[in-house]
């Protein structure tokens, strides 16, 4: 599971000793973050956010179980309680703001995350397990956020709840007998919000776990790399104990500084005033949008309008949404390039930061209301997005010319060419 | 500072003593200790009383309907408040014992306010395990000393509400109260 030459664990402490011969858990720590780990000399701060997504998970676990503690998943009351909690529980305004905003910050982290993979050719063998895994981890994330944001009971969480079962409801012939089935009843009320809270709370120990399969399975071939290249002998790695706690230690701190400004000083800039009115059935907002992390595959979703061979308009977008991320899990098999980082493939790169814009213009377009241009950019930048993946991704790794590789890392290193940094120039 | 960054010279690094990386790595963990600490606080703190339950802490009481002899049970920081207009029969048993003999000795009077002997305010809760004595309400058993008993684990308090007989350790707890008027009394 790794590297002959990692340090090996050898307690010094008689009770450290005993424990080891018992229980071998301080064992599986040292080896998994600790001296025992060997890593890549050359990581730069893209790799940070691997720790970074699992301290937010942890920030949003604490601080959940706190708001349980208050909260009341009751049709009547849940709003109120939500009031409750933010004018009456002691510090119960920070812990509410603390959760909400941390949500955000979870899903900039694992974007950013799986943009650094994207990026990196993290996805390729032998990694394609932590790929698939970290899609899993993905999804459970957008499930989870999507029941949170129900549980205020306020308008935008009642119509959100409402949209997002509707979407099941496009499926033919069994789709209105499964919304009805996943509300509970024909409308949300009680009973969804009940099963959302129990599912809610539920989901993130079960991306704990998924997470331990994500690292387990990474600590198999080891960490990546910024050359993409792999480790060939000790003088290319270091222990992830001091090198790497540091090193996430500060980006740690950096990360905490920005959820602390975002807490504190706009704790409501990412979230909707629509929902501070108490969920009414009666009445629709006029602009209903989700969460800005869904953006994108809203976007998609709302790029469909005309139905195509028959295939009506509804389930259409409801296909695409979905077929937008489940894509992703074929990536190592679409992208068949030998070499893995953006940095030695030229033309890999320009249409990678051409995804990105367009995964950004999706955003933006998701959030938008569903009025021309919006719907049309959608559409084009939809088309492209499939495209990318489909096609361009392909053909490129096929046809493309890359860049020689380093010989090793530490040649790299020596050279100044480890990619520490995320070089945007095409040269060598 | 001076002094650190003297020893970080290379020479002698490898000797004992303070190396500027080992100040650097002291200072930055206990400054995260410090910090995690400090986020720990309103952790903690958010499972007190929260203000909608602290808004209710004190009530104000209506004496008025209350005759001699009678007992009222009211509702105390959730909790059952006995409020009992003592006959002088009573006063008289109360004051007949010594308090020295008792398990918890006090007096009537350190158990009442001045000049109104005659109102016993005290909370419901046996001090033994929490349960509710009997007593107060209208045709329960009073038990042997007149004043209130527990039927959980038979613990007899007399007409001044001290413990007499049985597990409990403590006399029933006076809260803290005040007299608005005669026949208002605030409490909490």
């Amino acid at each position: 599971m790794s590297f002959p030459w990692a340090n090996h664990y050898a307690p010094k402490h008689p009770v450290m000793q005993w424990i080891d011969e018992r229980l071998p858990l301080p064992r599986l720590v040292y080896n998994a973050v600790g001296a025992g780990y060997p890593v890549p000399r050359n990581l730069n701060y893209f790799w940070n956010f691997g720790v970074l997504s699992g301290a937010a998970l942890g920030i949003q676990i604490i601080t959940g179980i706190i708001l349980a503690m208050h909260y009341a998943a009751n049709g009547a009351i849940a709003f109120d309680s939500v009031e409750h909690i933010m004018r009456d529980v002691n510090s119960g305004w920070m812990i509410r703001y603390a959760h909400a905003t941390g949500a955000s910050f979870f899903f900039i982290v694992v974007y950013l995350h799986i943009f650094r993979g994207l990026f990196y050719g993290s996805y390729k063998a032998p990694r394609e397990m932590v790929w698939l895994l970290g899609l899993v981890i993905y999804l459970l994330m957008m499930a989870t956020g999507f029941m949170g944001y129900v549980l205020p009971w306020g308008q935008m969480s009642f119509w959100g709840a409402k949209v997002i079962t509707g979407l099941f409801g496009a499926i033919p012939v069994v789709g209105t007998p499964i919304q009805t089935w996943l509300l509970g009843g024909f409308a949300p009320d009680n009973a969804a919000l009940n099963r959302f809270f129990s599912l809610h709370y539920l989901l993130p120990f079960v991306i704990a776990g998924v997470i331990i399969l994500h690292i387990w399975a990474l600590h198999i071939p080891g960490s990546s790399n910024p050359t993409g290249i792999e480790v060939k002998g000790p003088q290319d790695t270091v222990p992830f104990h001091p090198y790497y706690t540091a090193k996430d230690g500060f980006g740690l701190g950096v990360f905490l500084i920005l959820y602390c400004l975002m807490l504190f000083y706009a704790p409501n800039a990412l979230g909707h005033p629509d929902n501070y009115i108490p969920a009414n059935p009666l009445s629709t907002p006029a602009h209903i949008v989700p969460e800005w992390y869904y953006w994108p595959f809203y976007a998609i979703l709302r790029a469909f309008t005309f139905d195509i061979f028959g295939i009506p308009a509804k389930l259409l977008g409801v296909v695409a949404m979905f077929s937008a991320i489940l894509m992703l899990f074929f990536l190592p098999w679409l992208d068949k390039s030998p070499v893995r980082s953006g940095n030695y493939r030229p033309a890999f790169k320009k249409f990678f930061w051409l995804l990105v814009a367009d995964v950004l213009v999706l955003g933006y377009c998701g959030g938008s209301p569903a009025a021309e241009p919006y719907v049309m950019i959608s559409q084009l930048a939809a088309a492209y997005y499939f495209a990318h993946f489909l096609i361009i991704l392909p053909i490129v790794s096929r046809m493309e010319r890359t860049l020689p590789l380093p010989n090793s890392i530490t040649e790299a290193v020596l050279e100044g060419k480890s990619g520490a940094t995320l070089s945007t120039s095409t040269q060598a | 500072m001076a002094t650190l960054e003297h020893l970080d010279t290379p020479g002698e690094q490898a000797g004992d003593g303070v190396r500027r990386r080992d100040f650097i790595n002291i200072a930055a963990v206990s400054f995260a200790g410090v910090g995690a600490a400090t986020v720990l606080l309103p952790l903690i703190n958010q499972m007190n009383p929260s203000s909608d339950v602290l808004a209710l802490a004190s009530i104000e009481v209506d004496l008025s309907a209350i005759k001699e002899g009678q007992a009222i049970k009211t509702m105390f920081r959730k909790q059952p408040l006995f409020v009992r207009h003592l006959t002088a029969a009573e006063i008289a048993a109360a004051d007949k014992v010594d308090p020295s003999t008792l398990r918890d000795p006090q007096t009537l009077e350190q158990r009442t306010v001045d000049g109104k002997k005659q109102w016993l305010i005290t909370m419901g809760v046996c001090t033994h395990l929490g349960c509710v004595p009997l007593g107060a309400g209208e045709g329960e058993i009073k038990g042997e000393f007149g004043g209130y008993f527990c039927p959980c684990h038979g613990s007899a308090y007399d007409t001044a509400a001290r413990i007499r007989k049985g597990p409990a350790p403590k006399n029933l707890e006076v809260p803290k109260y005040a007299f608005k008027s005669d026949t208002v009394v605030a409490v909490g």
